[in-house]
């Protein structure tokens, strides 16, 4: 066991796991964050997508020493049924969900676009959804919201 | 009067069964069915709340557990809205009236005077008499519904159309609400080390050395049976691997030559039935005939399987996002020996299963691994690679089409002869051995072959054999194989998806044949007149007739899922350049009287994009030992980039009963695109899925 230091969401956690352990097993069961979701281990599922220093990472394949000292936020952080996202206020309107099993990795994955290019287009967003999946086949209202949620949305 | 209870409200007459009405105004409603992502807890809240003339929002509905909630069976087949909705329809109307009987009392009134609107009864002239909340202390609900007529519901509140999914917000704010996310005091962590392949037994297997592994609190050995019960969850995860690598197995090759299926399928023994066999006529025409194949696929849900379960007091609790909870209990209970009484499943919501998945084993093996440990709550997760290789798949099938086409342009003798294996395995359809772990630990690589429901279930590889058109003579033969090798069970509309497949592709060459228009053709061989409005509603909105550019094809094609469920029509446009894009699913539905409109039109595109990934990409790689395709790289599914444009056009019957949608849009998305990349490339492609070395195959071949 080993002692390792992350903030996550803003909140500063100190946790002591086995080397080695999965950041998304750190995320969801010691500190209970379970937005995350675990689909495929191998990072080709986008389920389990949260930011390491603001970059959208698959957190299945990511060992805990490597998010030492990192800020990580998860769909936790990204905003509350209060105060939501812009992106989960489009969601909730365009209903985009059916099983929602793979929406917080593609809402952390849309997330980071929509801040590093608040208007991309239709391509823009299903490019940076290459690497999430969606089984139910919610793809075309996904997509529908995120451009609602664009600044170019009116 | 009297009158027929709802079948499922017969199986479970009592009103308190169903729904309670606190005097805090709150409501809590059971039903049988799960929600599966597909919406149903929703769709039957807003049944509810117009039939009560309540707020949706006061209403719970509670997950489905075996103990309380009414047993409806099985939450498949698109028949949730045809079982639930008649029976939450009927339960709450009568509660209404009790409360309304009630209220009069109070007010020395007529009953039927009485309109409830937002959970108040008030007088015709909108007197306030009394609320549900208010009343709730005097009415008994602990009684049998009664078999007479009850009052319409046009005596509540104006009909809510329209209700956001009550399970969204949760998801979309992350908050726990999945089977995945339950934790209990005390919960260890389990994982499975599987055999190398089915029908593979277990030689020696490094308990001890894995027992000593950090974190690992037992391992569990039981014939083929082999797991880890851990602390951490990674813990499990590792010392289930090292396990699985270390362990020495006998070496199976039991599986068929993935290159020789079609070959395969005729050799196997079979059970036939004959669907359907008229009278030949006989007559001089040429005839027409062709192979149709359908790949195995599985249901890949995006969460791989995952159970919870606790042995403590004699009572074993499970939690589970099985889609037959009470089913699944007699089979766990039976399996371990347990009085049923002292088994309890609880629902939970999980991801997107679309049929039996690997749900149901995982729960058996929480159950078993509890069993082991009794007192600790004890959590199955399998890996994503575990999930692809050992659920239940959906059957390869082959089938060979012949139709006879008189000088007018019709079909006078239209012939299916059908091979797949069956397609129910689940527990409580499959009498003995239908639990994975349960047949491992027994020391049985296989479990026994599934079987088909009956066709007063609407079949299962023979679902949607026989053809809604009006063909003079029409005969049926459909086998089920005796040997499963490769473990099959229920996927999204059964057998129906690659029955609709050939048929509606098959239709296209005979169109082509004496070169009739596929949509005129079509129409000129139906008589039910919803399966024509679908047609050509479907083909209006999409352009049907027009000219299309080079490299472009538009293909259409139709079913009635089960010939007595919803209607659904396709027309596709595709572009055929170097590879084969779906541009766009125009798609027209008719579900009869419509509870969501909102609702049906996300299960029909939703439906439309996984049948898009069905017909492009999927299918079950395996060698003689194994199956191959574990990750999503080697069982590829449709990206984002590569889904078409949905356009889902709903006709309203709101004087026809309610039907399911969730299985309608399968077969024929598949049979359109087929036929669109024939309009686009004259080349019929008559084996899923269309990926590139198929099309070839296909162009080497015409």
């Amino acid at each position: 066991m080993s002692e390792f230091n992350l903030t996550v969401n803003g909140v500063t956690h100190s946790v002591d796991v086995p080397e080695g352990t999965s950041l998304l097993e750190v995320l969801r069961n010691d500190l209970d964050l379970k937005s995350v979701k675990f689909g495929c281990g191998t990072g080709l599922c986008g389920a389990c997508v949260i930011w390491i220093n603001g970059h959208p990472t698959p957190s299945c394949e990511t060992p805990i020493e490597y998010a030492d000292g990192a800020s990580i936020q998860t769909l936790e952080g990204l905003g509350t049924e209060a105060n939501p996202h812009p992106l989960q206020t489009a969601f909730l309107d365009h209903q985009a969900g059916q099983c929602g099993y793979c929406l917080s990795g593609i809402l952390m994955t849309a997330g980071a676009l929509l801040r590093d290019n608040p208007s991309p287009t239709e391509q823009e967003v299903t490019t940076a959804l290459e690497r999430n999946l969606c089984r139910c086949g919610t793809h075309q209202r996904i997509v529908e919201a995120i451009m609602d949620a664009t600044q170019g949305a009116s | 009067m009297t009158a027929e209870l709802p079948p499922t409200l017969a199986a479970n007459p009592n009103l308190s069964k169903w729904i309670n009405i606190n005097s805090d105004g709150s409501i809590e409603l059971r039903i049988g069915k799960v929600e599966l992502g597909q919406g149903i807890l929703t769709a039957i809240t807003l049944i509810a709340a117009n039939e009560l003339g309540v707020d949706p929002g006061v209403i719970t509905m509670t997950a489905t557990n075996t103990s309380h909630s009414p047993n409806e069976g099985l939450t498949a087949g698109s028949k949730s809205i045809q079982d639930s909705g008649p029976s939450v329809s009927w339960v709450c109307a009568e509660v209404r009236r009790l409360f309304a009987q009630a209220a009069a009392r109070l007010a020395d009134l007529q009953a039927l005077d009485l309109r409830p609107v937002n959970g108040e009864f008030r007088n015709l002239d909108g007197t306030y008499i009394a609320s549900y909340a208010e009343l709730a202390g005097l009415v008994d609900l602990n009684i049998k519904a009664s078999a007479t007529d009850l009052p319409n519901n046009e005596t509540t509140q104006d009909s809510i159309d329209e209700l956001r999914r009550i399970d969204l917000p949760d998801k979309i704010f992350g908050r726990p609400r999945f089977i995945h996310d339950l934790i209990f005091e005390g919960m260890l962590h389990a994982r499975i080390a599987r055999p190398p392949g089915p029908g593979a037994h277990l030689i020696a297997a490094p308990v001890e050395e894995v027992k000593a592994m950090p974190g690992v609190r037992t391992v569990v050995s039981t014939g083929d049976f082999l797991a880890v019960i851990a602390t951490r969850e990674g813990q499990a995860q590792q010392a289930a691997d090292y396990l699985a690598q270390h362990s020495s197995w006998t070496e199976s090759k039991a599986l068929p030559d993935q290159d020789a299926l079609v070959d395969w399928f005729h050799e196997q023994p079979v059970q036939t039935i004959q669907v359907r066999n008229d009278p030949m006529i006989g007559r001089p025409e040429p005839q027409l005939s062709a192979t149709y194949t359908r790949p195995f696929l599985v249901h890949g849900s995006i969460g791989p399987s995952c159970a919870v379960a606790t042995l403590q007091d004699e009572v074993l609790q499970i939690w589970t996002n099985s889609q037959g909870v009470f089913g699944l209990r007699s089979a766990i209970a039976s399996a371990l020996g347990i009085k049923v009484e002292l088994v309890v499943v609880q629902h939970v919501e999980g991801p997107g299963s679309y049929g039996h998945n690997g749900a149901d084993d995982a729960a058996f093996e929480a159950a078993l691994l509890a069993t082991a440990m009794p007192g600790n709550p004890i959590r199955v997760q399998w890996t994503r690679a575990e999930d692809l290789a050992w659920e239940p798949v959906s059957s390869a099938m082959v089938s060979h089409l012949a139709a006879t086409i008189n000088q007018e342009g019709r079909i006078t003798e239209w012939s299916t002869e059908l091979w797949s294996n069956g397609h129910a395995g689940r527990p409580g359809y499959n009498r003995e051995l239908s639990l994975l772990s349960d047949a491992h630990r027994s020391g049985i690589g296989q479990l026994p072959p599934a079987v088909d429901p009956p066709a007063e279930a609407s079949y299962g590889g023979a679902r949607n054999l026989e053809p809604l058109y009006d063909f003079p003579s029409v005969n049926l033969l459909a086998h089920r194989l005796l040997t499963m090798p490769i473990r099959t069970s229920a996927l999204r509309s059964l057998g129906a998806h690659h029955n609709i497949f050939a048929m509606e592709s098959f239709l296209d060459e005979l169109a082509d044949q004496v070169n009739i228009d596929p949509l005129e053709f079509r129409l000129s061989h139906l008589v039910d007149e919803r399966a024509k409005d679908v047609l050509k509603a479907a083909a209006a909105a999409a352009g049907w007739g027009e000219k299309l550019p080079d490299n472009q094809g538009r293909g259409i094609a139709f079913a009635r899922y089960k010939n007595r469920g919803a209607y659904c029509a396709v027309v596709a446009d595709v572009i055929a350049v170097d590879s084969i894009e779906v541009k766009k699913l125009t798609v027209a539905v008719d579900v009869g009287r419509i509870i969501s409109a909102d609702g049906v039109r996300n299960q029909i595109e939703g439906g439309a994009i996984q049948a898009t990934s069905w017909t492009l990409r999927e299918e079950v790689k395996f060698d003689r030992s194994k199956i191959t395709s574990t990750d999503w790289e080697t069982y590829p599914i449709l990206r984002f980039r590569e889904v078409p444009r949905v356009e889902v056009h709903l006709i309203s019957r709101p004087d026809q009963p309610s039907l399911g949608s969730g299985e309608a849009a399968m077969g024929p998305v598949s049979a359109a695109i087929g036929n669109a990349i024939f309009s686009a490339l004259g080349v019929r492609l008559r084996n899923l899925p269309f990926t590139q070395e198929n099309i070839v195959k296909a162009i080497e071949a015409s």
